[in-house]
């Protein structure tokens, strides 16, 4: 008897704790982003397909399914494989390239023949021109995505690292500087 | 030239010196333990000391960190020093070693070191000192006994048989094994009167290092160090307990002063849940860190097995710390009347 | 006249050793042999340049032009010549450069024909523009606009106007001299500003261990017959805070959050900005110089009326600094840096210069970790957890910090100033902010691009389908010509069929395009002569044939057959 009633007691607070959280789920369910869109948020929007997909959003997609890997991505850097770990919670990986400080493409104006393929080619349309004049590139648009390089056929586009300037200039984090003990006044001793 | 950021002043202030204070204001309470129980408890300092800074320096050592820098911090010393003062005073020396041992290489440097620690390291090796050792742990010698330094040596260092005027109670536990006992019959006032362990408002002779414990925090608190708030609350918690029970029955229950000036609750209202790594360190929050261990030293030592309760209380409210602090974050300049 | 006066939580009392260099007059500095002027002296906009090398320039002549609302504008601060408009190192801590003209003095001194504003026949906006046209800034250290504070924010009555000369940080003493010196100028330039901004209450706080300058303010006030109540207010750092001295005096909290102190019905200006805007309305003369205190490591220190844009080395050496000197910090030791380019130029911000040397201020003992004593937080004016967040800083978990009110750190040293385990909170403080702001230009950016990205696809497709349904109808119409001499057939196949086949000539019309554009260029690249090359110099064509010969060694010579599936590729379906 005691038994029934032991399980009647447990089976029935089951189901009351069930039903509650089956009815919060509803009634307190998050609209919160797909799971794409977060990943989307976190790379860089550089669009320049160093990870094999045509775009951050398609590789956003195929991370979101599993068929891509979080280390792909150069222009995020390490930074961005450490959030989309975080996010994704899987294991941080180091980057399959190199990372490149930021970059800017600039063409060459004597150069140029207008031919108007790059302009094709930028993701960001960040290039204005028109066929057979001077093409110029819109410095604040540009991702630094590279991808109208190999197009130029006479090479008047090269990408030129970011300089440091007093508009970008960022505080360094400060140095944890431990003075090795030879060095170090004995003044706390007297204390 | 090397990059210095500012500011290019600073205060003459630095941990050791913190440290320095810490101990500095233990002095007072040490005294009348000295004089209370004889040079033993010296003895017991200086091994836990030792202890500590070897303990400290070997986990410097296998960390890799620089060892003169952190040992004149002066950490591991007050650790020590809590530790001995904590523990009976004629405590074999191999368990005031092993408590010491716990606390630094446990409770401080497996969770990081200086700073870093959640739970006070001395409360922590007391804790598993009591679990491990409850015996030991709870012998305490009896009051009045005299006892030469020599004497006192052979017994710590288990040269000499442990008699039995070694193992009496504390008064607190003492009182709580008469009530028992008694079964309802023993009056509380009756045996104030007449037990010769216990003196003018609590223990004999205890009563008076609590008072130096007191001096020490109050000087502290004078110079800063320390705030008002953990210290009152706690004393604030554990009156206001005992109180209401006391005026409810005067009887079975010991007066607000009794457990005031018993155990360690000087002690621990002002050198050890005034640590500011394993507490609170808001206002509010230390109202609630503190009240809170009153509490809870209280009903321990009161209801529970264990002869004090300070111990437990102040663990179980380092684990709370965190969430406390994060509810209890002050408002900010310019933000008067809104939350935060 | 007494008035109640309000507390700020925290703060601390360094060492002030501002007797070091109050006990001179202030003296002239003599012409140094170079002037270097940035143009992007204050907070806002960069002032366009107005003069070129070689130009002749006179005193008080406008070399720089204000950028927009927010800007002001730059003057010569003496009679020479333009040597350059150039790069040269900013006194910042960055060490980086921005353009500065760069001025030959040449000993005349000879200022440009200037006058009084004629007060009476302006209206506000034309006072406005006069001082952003004199390029009036705020002296106390951020430098912003002056003409731009001078607006009560609509809706909310201006209550007090306050005159900042507290100078809470140790060593600096150009405002107490100031006073001294030129109380009636002061009193005169705070008038303008109370005629502007009609408050209330006009209240001058100054800390009480400057007791010669309250005495001299208050006798100036009351020569001019001025209803301007002199504060002394207890002195305490960081008392010159903007926010701390408008709780002082007012009782009022500006929430960190707020932009503009003129929200609350408070406005504040240092000091040396009433003088420098009276010496601009009453005179006529443009911001050109001001007081900085010369001190420290020094044999005399005291305070010099220099010139904008005298190099910082040449200006200390009139303090003789000892020979152990080994830095020059701009600004106070509280929240000032050392300059990393000592040839740096004095901005129109440099209240002081200290002489540094490791006897003064002695090198930082090692960072221990924080035991979360809490001395920080005890001491932070604005009553945030320095040690809190520090942590997040640390760990670089930027949402945390703003959680915990980062943006509300007025960076005052304080926490670093107290911290028993010498930990430099208020650079963490500083990294986190930066850090977060750039995060934030970045986002911005990234948005950006994703919008045009998205947008270039969906142009792609539409043209894409624009396309298909053009040849799609041709083909249609041929079907349909084709049907009808088949007799029968059903429509739909036919209309599909025709079109997916028309994809595939209308990609090798495209790729045939492409191609013989590819052609053309490459004709036009072998005629050598493309268009904007058609007035070369010598060294051009010489620099031309040189690439043209390096590409050829290195054997990149652009194939149209490699580029051309790039392109196509490019196009993400």
């Amino acid at each position: 008897m005691d038994i029934l009633l032991a399980i009647a007691i447990m089976a029935l607070g089951a189901v009351v704790l069930g039903a509650a959280l089956g009815f919060a789920s509803i009634k307190f369910k998050v609209e919160g982003d797909p799971l794409v869109e977060k990943i989307d948020a976190i790379l860089p929007q550089t669009q320049c397909g160093q990870c094999g997909y045509p775009g951050c959003k398609p590789y956003a997609e195929a991370i979101a399914k599993g068929e891509a890997d979080i280390n792909l991505c150069p222009p995020g850097g390490m930074e961005g494989v450490q959030r989309l770990a975080d996010l994704l919670g899987r294991e941080v990986k180091p980057l399959e390239a190199e990372e490149k400080p930021k970059q800017v493409a600039i063409i060459d104006e004597n150069t140029c023949i207008g031919c108007t393929l790059c302009i094709q080619a930028c993701p960001v349309d960040a290039i204005v021109g028109a066929a057979k004049q001077m093409h110029t590139i819109i410095a604040q648009q540009c991702t630094g995505c590279e991808l109208c390089l190999p197009p130029c056929p006479v090479e008047c586009i090269h990408m030129e690292v970011i300089p440091e300037t007093l508009e970008n200039w960022k505080w360094k984090y400060p140095v944890v500087a431990i003075q090795p003990v030879a060095t170090r006044p004995s003044a706390e001793e007297a204390a | 030239m090397m990059f210095a950021p500012a500011p290019y002043l600073l205060k003459d202030a630095s941990v050791s010196r913190v440290m320095t204070m810490v101990c500095l204001a233990l002095i007072p309470g040490i005294t009348a333990y000295a004089w209370l129980v004889g040079p033993a408890i010296l003895v017991q300092l200086v091994i836990a000391s030792v202890t500590a800074i070897a303990a400290e320096a070997a986990m410097l050592k296998l960390r890799g960190k620089p060892l003169a820098m952190f040992l004149s911090d002066g950490s591991a010393i007050v650790t020590a020093w809590l530790i001995a003062l904590t523990f009976p005073p004629l405590a074999p020396w191999w368990l005031v070693v092993t408590g010491t041992l716990f606390a630094i290489v446990i409770a401080k440097h497996l969770y990081g070191g200086l700073g870093q620690n959640p739970f006070n390291p001395a409360m922590v090796a007391f804790a598993a000192c009591i679990v491990s050792f409850p015996a030991l742990m709870s012998q305490w010698p009896s009051v009045g006994l005299q006892m030469p330094l020599l004497d006192q040596l052979n017994v710590i260092l288990g040269l000499a048989p442990r008699v039995d005027a070694l193992s009496g109670a504390t008064p607190l536990d003492a009182m709580k094994t008469a009530l028992k006992l008694g079964e309802g019959q023993v009056d509380i006032a009756h045996l104030l009167a007449n037990q010769d362990i216990y003196g003018n408002f609590a223990g004999r002779g205890w009563e008076w290092v609590a008072v130096g414990y007191l001096l020490g925090g109050l000087w502290l608190w004078q110079r800063k160090l320390i705030t008002w708030h953990a210290p009152l609350a706690f004393i604030g918690g554990m009156v206001l307990i005992s109180g209401v029970l006391w005026l409810y029955q005067p009887a079975s229950f010991a007066s607000p002063l009794f457990h005031l000036l018993s155990g360690g609750t000087l002690l621990g209202a002002f050198f050890i849940i005034t640590d500011p790594v394993s507490g609170c360190t808001t206002p509010r929050g230390k109202l609630i860190f503190g009240f809170c261990a009153g509490l809870l030293a209280y009903i321990i030592r009161v209801f529970g097995g264990f002869p004090d309760g300070v111990a437990f209380a102040v663990l179980l409210m380092n684990l709370s710390a965190p969430l406390i602090d994060q509810l209890t974050q002050p408002r900010i300049f310019g933000m008067k009347g809104k939350q935060s | 006249m007494l008035a109640k006066l309000f507390k700020f939580y925290g703060g601390v009392k360094p060492p002030s050793n501002k007797t070091l260099s109050n006990q001179q007059p202030i003296r002239p500095a003599p012409l140094p042999s170079r002037l270097v002027v940035p143009l992007h002296q204050s907070i806002g906009g960069t002032p366009r340049p107005l003069v070129q090398a070689g130009d002749p320039v006179l005193k008080g002549q406008k070399i720089g032009e204000a950028d927009g609302w927010i800007s002001a504008a730059v003057h010569a601060p003496t009679s020479g010549t333009v040597v350059e408009v150039a790069m040269h190192v900013r006194p910042h801590v960055s060490g980086l450069e921005s353009l500065c003209v760069v001025i030959e003095p040449d000993g005349k001194d000879e200022w440009i024909a200037h006058g009084p504003a004629d007060r009476a026949a302006m209206s506000p906006a034309d006072i406005c523009q006069f001082l952003q046209e004199h390029g009036i800034v705020g002296l106390g250290g951020a430098g912003f606009p002056t003409h731009g504070k001078l607006k009560a924010t609509p809706g909310v009555p201006m209550a007090e106007l306050i005159i900042n000369a507290a100078e809470c940080e140790p060593y600096i003493t150009c405002d107490d001299l100031l006073m001294r010196e030129r109380a009636d100028d002061i009193v005169r330039g705070t008038a303008v500003f109370r005629d502007m901004l009609q408050p209330t209450r006009v209240i001058i706080g100054i800390e009480d261990n400057k007791p010669e300058a309250i005495a001299a303010m208050q006798k100036a006030v009351e020569a001019q017959g001025e209803a301007f109540a002199v504060v002394p207010v207890p002195t305490l750092y960081p008392a010159g805070g903007a926010k701390q001295l408008i709780r002082v005096l007012t009782g009022k909290e500006v929430p960190g959050a707020m932009r503009s102190t003129a929200d609350m019905g408070v406005q504040v200006f240092n000091v040396g900005t009433a003088y420098a805007a009276w010496r601009a309305i009453g005179h006529g003369e443009p911001l050109i110089s001001r007081i900085v205190t010369l001190t420290g490591n020094v044999r005399s220190a005291g305070n010099v009326e220099a010139l904008i844009g005298t190099p910082m080395d040449e200006l200390l050496k009139l303090a003789e600094p000892n020979p152990d000197t080994d830095g020059i910090i701009m600004g106070g030791p509280m929240m000032g840096f050392l300059v990393p380019n000592e040839h740096a130029p004095i901005v129109k911000t440099s209240n002081c210069l200290i002489a540094h040397s490791e006897r003064l201020f002695p090198p930082k003992a090692p960072e221990m970790p924080c035991i979360r004593c809490g001395a920080c937080a005890r001491a932070c004016p604005h009553e945030l957890q320095p040690f809190e967040l520090y942590w997040h800083a640390r760990a670089k978990d930027f949402g945390k910090t703003q959680q915990y009110h980062i943006f509300d750190c007025i960076e005052c040293g304080c926490c670093s100033f107290v911290c028993p385990s010498r930990i430099p909170l208020v650079q963490y403080f500083r990294f986190a902010k930066s850090e977060i702001w750039a995060r934030e230009k970045e986002k911005k950016a990234a948005d950006e691009a994703k919008q045009r990205f998205e947008f270039k696809q969906f142009r792609e497709e539409r043209e894409k389908a624009e396309k298909a349904e053009k040849l799609a109808k041709a083909a249609a119409a041929q079907a349909a010509k084709k049907a009808a001499e088949a007799a029968a057939a059903s429509d739909a196949p036919a209309t599909e069929q025709p079109a997916e086949a028309a994809a595939d000539p209308a990609e090798a019309a495209k790729k045939a395009a492409i191609a013989a554009a590819m052609a053309r260029a490459k004709a036009q690249r072998e005629a050598a002569q493309p268009k904007n090359t058609d007035e070369l110099t010598p060294e051009q064509a010489k620099a031309m044939a040189e690439i043209e010969a390096r590409r050829q060694q290195a054997g990149i010579v652009p194939e149209p057959a490699d580029a051309l599936p790039a392109t196509t590729e490019a196009k993400p379906e």
